[in-house]
């Protein structure tokens, strides 16, 4: 681990990487000029509503000249870029920061291009945003909760799939949301107990496990469906929670109506991200969690108990994904689909590695790809001519990178998906 | 002999897989013959396994099926014994109409083959054949990812991979005009290895020089190769007077030959998957490079020191790999489609990780798993048709087997059958840290 920690250290105040993120800065405010700055006329204005649908107008829409605006960004770009080439180490172990800072910029600097001359919600874009960004945050917090103990979760996506619609199911049936959300949760807990199981007891291949649930998931959810939900429609329309408004937060100018008049999972989201950050980082309970995920045999010797700890986490992780799955039928479509996960659970997965198995990298992750998502398909409104697949495409490859160390390794749990076995 | 019996029980069967594998290779290498128990002793053990996970797989697929019918329910009520029967007559209508539809109904094909007729007889064969041809990309599909169990490597990707492949072939298929069948065809055919390749060799690549997990780069690369086939086929591909996303027809050229009249769907493709099983065969046990290849598989550090270029295997394993499930997308389109359609494949990519795993990642395994695979997933087609159950039944049952091939010690509790003395070969792969 120490070694990690010092590949870490040279890596980030390495002579290369300090140029050749200079010099990215500068492509980008480069490309913020070249591409979007140069072409726009001196009168074009873009316009962005601040107030989402539906809500009262607390503030009025932002007006921007598009042409001044981009040239700024692009001359902000830049003098990071040039910073980060003159100084001596550049930005040093804040690098990271300034990418994000220009990246931000970047992508504020082809919003105000898109929407040049014409309209863009930016208010309506983050409140998509942060529903998107819900499902892979739960996930992805699964994903941690599992990892960090040492036992891969590649499976988050049928423990989604298997909670959407047993939430759907036992909600239409019993007529209770909330009895529905209670099955859903029960659900991940009994695919993440088989997953526990398999791994822990039969020091099955992790990755096999995982790919065991999926596989059940995808055809038992379905073989229900199939069956029975498509048949008898009204076994499949449990309705959805209603939005809960915070009085008073729920004023606050652009963000109020965002945050503070949402669905209870968003509410729920936030809590289990302290909760889990807090947990996992400043109690008792998380350093033997983490400790059993990155040296178990030490952990063994000072007489914690690895195979329990890896059933809860396990556990609490299934249940997390189930809770993450009922947002699907329960907090937004109120009605399940086949396969109507499509794919999210892997997107939670790619956002727990981007997020380095932080809950709240986990967090600015998700809302990234959330973003992404949100913005793809309001590529064709604005009539830009950019595939929105491309666009799609950016979580996995933005998690490659990440992957591959360009832009820093990240620290993955060191034991993580072995098995663990008693010695003597 | 007397000292072994002292050893305790446990300590035999802790060997693990990369133990095993080295004791193989290490035999290989110096041309020593087993000493172990009779040939034949072995194969039956080692059979033992992966039949009774079938077995109990099927059970447990029939158990669900009753349990999700509402007539069993009813007779139930009436009484427990009247509830039997009904389940045990409901089991028998639907993995008789599975049976049937995968093989075909021995009366029908008697009394077509006595009535003479050609027609009657295709209709007939009709399921056995198209059993053959729901095998086919599961051949594939399991060499591929027992290929890159071989190396150590999981290629979960072989989803993404299949899709690439398909993408290249018809290309290939269409694009390229005026040149005869006996040129065009294998270039279509070798476009999906290239494209299924590229998309394994990224992977391998950045496992190879950045230690980026193959699992996750794999997944995510499935995801990447679904984007770029719905853009291309609503862009770039798409057929220009068609309104849904579909790729032009390709050439009759590039089309692989069937052997009889409609409906008969069977076609060249079977045949040149088992010759590719073969192929395979021969790398992985008769070359030099398959040999480097197994010996990453079991132990990266053992072959770097004995002079391998450990990089350039697992680049290697993961584009044939990759080259290996293109092949399956390349087979499908030029086999069966003739052109392509957004989410052709259905799921092939997961099913060939637990064909590879049933096969035990050797190819004869895997052609016979891929076998059992094609002819489940076809019959479960009429048995959606006569008895109403969903054809998702197949994934279940997929399922159960994987996970008790997976963990055979489960199989061994149920059926109280002994540890085999050799240990267990399993499958490890290496860890989301690498070291």
């Amino acid at each position: 681990m120490t070694t990690t920690a010092l590949r870490r250290e040279v890596e980030i105040i390495s002579p290369t990487r300090k140029w050749v993120m200079g010099v990215l800065f500068l492509v980008l405010g480069g490309a913020i000029w070249y591409l979007f700055a140069r072409s726009m006329g001196t009168d074009v204005v873009t316009k962005f509503g601040m107030t989402v649908g539906g809500a009262e107008a607390t503030i009025p829409d932002l007006l921007l000249p598009t042409r001044t605006t981009l040239n700024i960004l692009a001359l902000i770009c830049g003098i990071f870029g040039i910073f980060q080439l003159v100084i001596p180490r550049g930005f040093k172990n804040r690098t990271n920061l300034v990418l994000g800072i220009v990246s931000g910029l970047f992508i504020f600097g082809f919003l105000t291009w898109a929407a040049a001359g014409k309209s863009l919600n930016l208010a309506g874009l983050m409140n998509t945003t942060l529903s998107k960004a819900v499902p892979l945050t739960l996930g992805a917090m699964s994903g941690i909760l599992c990892e960090r103990a040492g036992v891969v979760n590649i499976a988050i996506e049928g423990m989604m799939l298997m909670g959407a619609m047993v939430g759907a199911l036992v909600g239409s049936i019993t007529g209770s949301l909330w009895i529905g959300l209670i099955s859903a949760v029960l659900s991940g807990a009994f695919l993440g107990l088989i997953h526990a199981v398999l791994s822990i007891r039969y020091k099955t291949d992790q990755i096999i496990s995982g790919t065991v649930i999926n596989i059940f998931s995808m055809g038992m959810t379905s073989y229900i469906s199939a069956k029975f939900m498509q048949k008898y429609q009204e076994l499949n329309n449990p309705g959805t929670f209603s939005f809960l408004e915070i009085p008073g937060l729920s004023r606050i100018p652009f963000f109020g109506p965002i945050l503070f008049d949402n669905s209870m999972f968003v509410y729920a989201m936030f809590i289990f991200l302290f909760v889990l950050q807090i947990g996992l980082f400043y109690t008792r309970w998380g350093l033997r969690h983490r400790s059993v995920g990155e040296h178990p045999r030490a952990a063994d010797t000072l007489g914690i108990n690895v195979f329990r700890t890896r059933y809860i986490a396990v556990l609490l992780g299934g249940m997390m994904a189930g809770f993450a799955g009922g947002y699907f039928t329960l907090g937004s479509v109120g009605r399940f689909d086949e396969v109507m996960t499509a794919g999210r659970g892997f997107i939670a997965l790619a956002a727990m590695i981007f997020g380095n198995w932080m809950p709240f990298g986990a967090f600015s992750a998700g809302l990234l790809f959330g973003f992404a998502d949100s913005l793809a398909s309001k590529l064709a409104i604005l009539g830009i001519q950019i595939p929105s697949q491309f666009l799609l495409m950016a979580p996995y490859i933005a998690t490659m990178v990440v992957l591959a160390g360009v832009v820093g390794r990240g620290q993955m749990p060191a034991a993580d998906g072995q098995p663990y076995e008693k010695e003597g | 002999m007397s000292q072994d019996n002292k050893l305790p029980q446990e300590k035999k069967s802790k060997k693990n897989g990369v133990q095993i594998l080295q004791e193989e290779l290490l035999r290989e290498a110096t041309g020593e013959k087993p000493k172990h128990a009779s040939r034949w002793r072995r194969t039956a053990q080692s059979l033992a396994v992966p039949v009774l996970a079938i077995f109990t797989g099927l059970v447990l697929g029939g158990l669900i099926i009753v349990l999700t019918t509402t007539s069993f329910y009813v007779a139930w009520r009436i009484s427990p014994i009247q509830g039997l029967k009904e389940g045990w007559s409901i089991l028998v209508t639907s993995y008789s109409a599975l049976f049937t539809g995968a093989i075909g109904d021995p009366a029908r094909i008697i009394t077509a083959i006595k009535s003479g007729d050609i027609d009657q007889i295709r209709r007939a064969f009709y399921p056995f054949f198209e059993s053959l041809v729901a095998s086919t990309p599961y051949i594939y599909g399991g060499l591929a990812v027992a290929l890159g169990f071989r190396a150590g490597l999981f290629n979960i990707g072989a989803e993404g991979q299949i899709f690439m492949g398909a993408i290249f072939s018809a290309y290939a298929g269409y694009s390229l005009t005026g040149l005869p069948i006996f040129i065009h065809l294998p270039i279509a055919f070798l476009a999906g290895a290239l494209g299924g390749g590229i998309w394994g060799f990224i992977p391998g690549w950045l496992k190879a020089k950045t230690g980026g997990h193959e699992v996750i780069n794999t997944i995510m690369m499935n995801y990447i190769a679904f984007r770029l086939s719905d853009w291309l086929l609503t862009g770039p591909m798409k057929r220009p007077e068609s309104f849904n996303p579909v790729s032009p027809a390709i050439m009759d050229t590039a089309k692989l030959p069937r052997f009889f009249g409609d409906p008969i769907r069977f076609h060249l493709g079977f045949f040149v998957a088992l010759f590719f099983a073969w192929l395979v065969y021969w790398f992985l046990f008769k070359t030099k490079w398959g040999f480097d290849l197994r010996a990453v598989g079991a132990n990266p550090n053992a072959a770097r020191y004995a002079g391998m270029i450990v990089s350039t295997a697992i680049m290697l394993a993961m584009s044939l790999s990759g080259g290996l499930a293109g092949l399956a997308g390349g087979n499908e389109v030029l086999g069966l489609n003739y052109n392509l359609a957004m989410a052709f494949s259905s799921g092939y990519g997961f099913d060939s990780i637990a064909i590879a795993l049933l096969g035990k990642s050797h190819p004869l395994g895997v052609v016979l798993s891929a076998l059992l695979f094609g002819t489940l997933r076809n019959g479960a087609t009429n048995m959606q048709l006569k008895a109403d159950i969903p054809i998702d039944i197949i994934s279940i049952l997929q399922a159960f087997i994987l996970a008790f091939i997976a963990a055979p010690a489960i199989i061994r509790t149920i059926y109280r059958l002994k540890e085999p003395a050799e240990g267990e070969a399993e499958i490890r792969t290496s860890t989301w840290g690498g070291s």
